[in-house]
């Protein structure tokens, strides 16, 4: 019997060949190529915070909590973003008892009740499609619908225009019920099968199965979903635009009772943004800065209280 | 023994107020469904309505002209979608390579503790409001790239606002594109490394062809969420009393979104004369039927990828 002596060179060629070269030179720069571009983008976003910040922090250090709690005014050094705060969040009240039980039962509708019926189809296709749709064009249907058409209802007496809180928290809640709906059907369908036989088994009717069961497990996801959706129309400016919110300064008549609050005029954190950014930056930039910050501090604390919730809530089954 | 009772089909069919709860929560909860198909019916009619009521009022010659003014019944819609294309074009030229490549590495390339920090990050960026993003544009944005890189002299530019809507535009491409990338089957990642390829022969040559339906979608999302971004082109693009047909990037220039802003806002004191405030509707029905269009694509392109795996 003969033994094949493989030559020195072949054994440091096949040696050579299974292991590879150690570093794929090209692989790495390929990998942290992409890492770049990664965190090109979070840069950017470094870079944003640090300017408002940087550009802001005088206001906050000459006036403090005044600039939170001053009304708008012509003059920069008197202006602050109470009104504006006060009226995001009767906006986001708005949204929140409109949208969130509406688009949470059509959610529900659409998970646990529908058929695969060509109505339910185009319904599911059509909720798509309205989130897509862009916010400035919610804002020229609530022009129309409840500014225009509505304005018994939205405006002051019946009479006048219906630039008023009524149409822009309506307005708001049209524009995040896509949103809201989508959501909660992603949770719903997260919930596992097994957990409605569960209740179908001991005699749940089918609201019953949603109810105790099936909309406890979800609810998570959908607080989340539901909290999401209230900081993007907490930010959202455009629409407000068009179903007038004031870009102006104003000040709020004593007195009203609270209808009338709510038909009178009214502005919004982002809409404040907006209208200083188009004054003098010499003046009232540090103001804009410092309404970006209220901004961003308020949507931080939105996020956060949503996440809470969850971690709250969360079971495991 | 005798039974005492016999079953009847009432029995079967339980007890009736539970019958009845039952079919009202069923009627609310299909209402609330149904009022979705209600807004976007409204939405069609309130913009074809009042387009049409706009279109037959003025003189159709009045489309065509030098620019969009408004006031002086200039009408140049072309203008308009000229000003939208570029700040798209420019905002998906930044958007497209910063998004795609954010995904590419979040789902073939990242470890799992990297992911867990970077990925919550990208969405704080998606959470930032898009006025904000509009004052970043017109005060860091423009002086810093706009006039420092590219030469640019005026206050407002179309590309400081289309690199602001970009910025806006890169969580959606990014998350979008990263989802269809990790719905291609593990399989077929581990048959390429099984015949000895590396990571980046199969991020490249597996991964991305398995999911580039997704990644158009991706793209054709961003584009549409490009063209209906307003409040950045509004603080950031200038020209809001109306503006010349421009096709340069580095002066002012009107879009679609930013003539429907401020018209509403009443910058160019148009309150009082109708055709000028009513061509918004008009402008509006062009933007809807754009967006839906693209979105109507992009799902298409979505479920092909859904239908495949």
């Amino acid at each position: 019997m003969s033994t094949i002596v493989a030559s020195d060179e072949v054994r440091a060629r096949v040696d050579r060949a299974l292991r590879g070269k150690r570093t794929d030179v090209p692989g790495r720069v390929f990998s942290t190529v992409l890492l770049l571009t990664l965190l090109a983008s979070l840069a950017v976003l470094g870079v944003l915070l640090w300017t408002t910040v940087d550009e802001a922090l005088p206001v906050f250090r000459e006036r403090g909590w005044d600039f939170v709690t001053s009304d708008t005014s012509s003059l920069a050094s008197r202006a602050g973003v109470y009104q504006g705060l006060v009226g995001s969040i009767i906006l986001i009240g708005f949204v929140a008892v409109i949208a969130l039980p509406a688009g949470i039962a059509a959610a529900v509708y659409l998970e646990e009740y529908a058929r695969d019926t060509k109505l339910n189809r185009i319904l599911i296709t059509n909720i798509r499609n309205l989130a897509g749709v862009p916010s400035i064009v919610y804002g020229i249907l609530g022009l129309v619908g409840f500014v225009q058409t509505l304005r018994g209802v939205t405006g002051p007496g019946g009479g006048q225009l219906g630039l008023s809180y009524v149409s822009g928290g309506a307005t708001l809640a049209v524009l995040v019920m896509p949103i809201v709906i989508l959501v909660t059907m992603e949770a719903l369908r997260a919930v596992p099968r097994s957990i409605r036989e569960g209740a179908y088994g001991v005699g749940a009717t089918r609201w019953e199965m949603v109810r105790s069961h099936v909309l406890p497990y979800a609810a998570p996801g959908i607080f989340t979903g539901a909290i999401l959706a209230l900081a993007r129309a907490f930010g959202e400016t455009a629409p407000l635009l068009l179903v007038g919110a004031t870009t102006g300064f104003f000040s709020n008549p004593s007195g009203q009772n609270a209808l009338e609050v709510l038909q009178g005029f009214y502005t919004a954190l982002p809409t404040l943004v907006y209208s200083w950014s188009r004054l003098p930056r010499g003046d009232w930039g540090p103001n804009v800065s410092a309404a970006i910050i209220v901004l961003l501090v308020t949507i931080l604390i939105v996020n956060a209280v949503a996440i809470l919730l969850r971690n709250r809530y969360e079971r495991k089954w | 023994m005798a039974v005492d009772t016999t079953l009847t089909f009432a029995d079967l069919r339980g007890d009736a107020r539970r019958r009845r709860r039952e079919a009202l929560v069923r009627w609310l909860l299909r209402g609330a469904a149904v009022f979705s198909l209600v807004v976007s019916v409204a939405i069609v009619l309130a913009l074809v309505g009042e387009a049409f009521r706009w279109l037959t009022g003025i003189d159709l010659a009045w489309l065509v002209g030098d620019g969009w003014f408004p006031r002086r019944s200039e009408f140049d819609v072309l203008t308009l979608v000229a000003g939208t294309m570029i700040v798209s074009a420019i905002a998906i030229a930044v958007a497209a390579p910063l998004g795609l490549g954010a995904a590419v590495y979040l789902s073939e390339f990242a470890s799992p503790r990297i992911r867990r920090i970077l990925k919550p990050m990208l969405e704080v960026l998606a959470g930032i409001p898009s006025v904000v993003l509009g004052y970043f544009a017109l005060t860091v944005i423009q002086p810093s790239i706009v006039q420092d890189v590219f030469g640019g002299t005026s206050a407002f530019s179309l590309m400081a606002a289309g690199i602001g809507v970009g910025i806006l535009t890169i969580p959606l491409v990014a998350s979008v594109s990263e989802d269809a990338m990790h719905a291609v089957p593990d399989a077929l990642r581990e048959a390429a490394y099984g015949i000895g390829a590396r990571r980046r022969t199969v991020a490249m040559q597996v991964v991305v062809p398995a999911s580039v339906s997704g990644i158009v979608a991706a793209l054709i999302l961003g584009l549409s969420r490009a063209i209906g971004e307003t409040m950045v082109v509004a603080i950031a693009a200038g020209a809001t009393g109306g503006g010349l047909r421009t096709l340069n990037p580095l002066g002012p220039g009107q879009t679609m979104t930013g003539a429907i802003s401020s018209l509403a806002i009443g910058s160019d004191q148009v309150q009082g004369s109708t055709f000028a405030f009513d061509s918004l509707f008009f402008v509006g029905l062009l933007l809807f039927v754009m967006t839906f269009g693209l979105n109507v694509i992009s799902e298409r392109f979505v479920r092909r990828v859904r239908r495949s795996y």
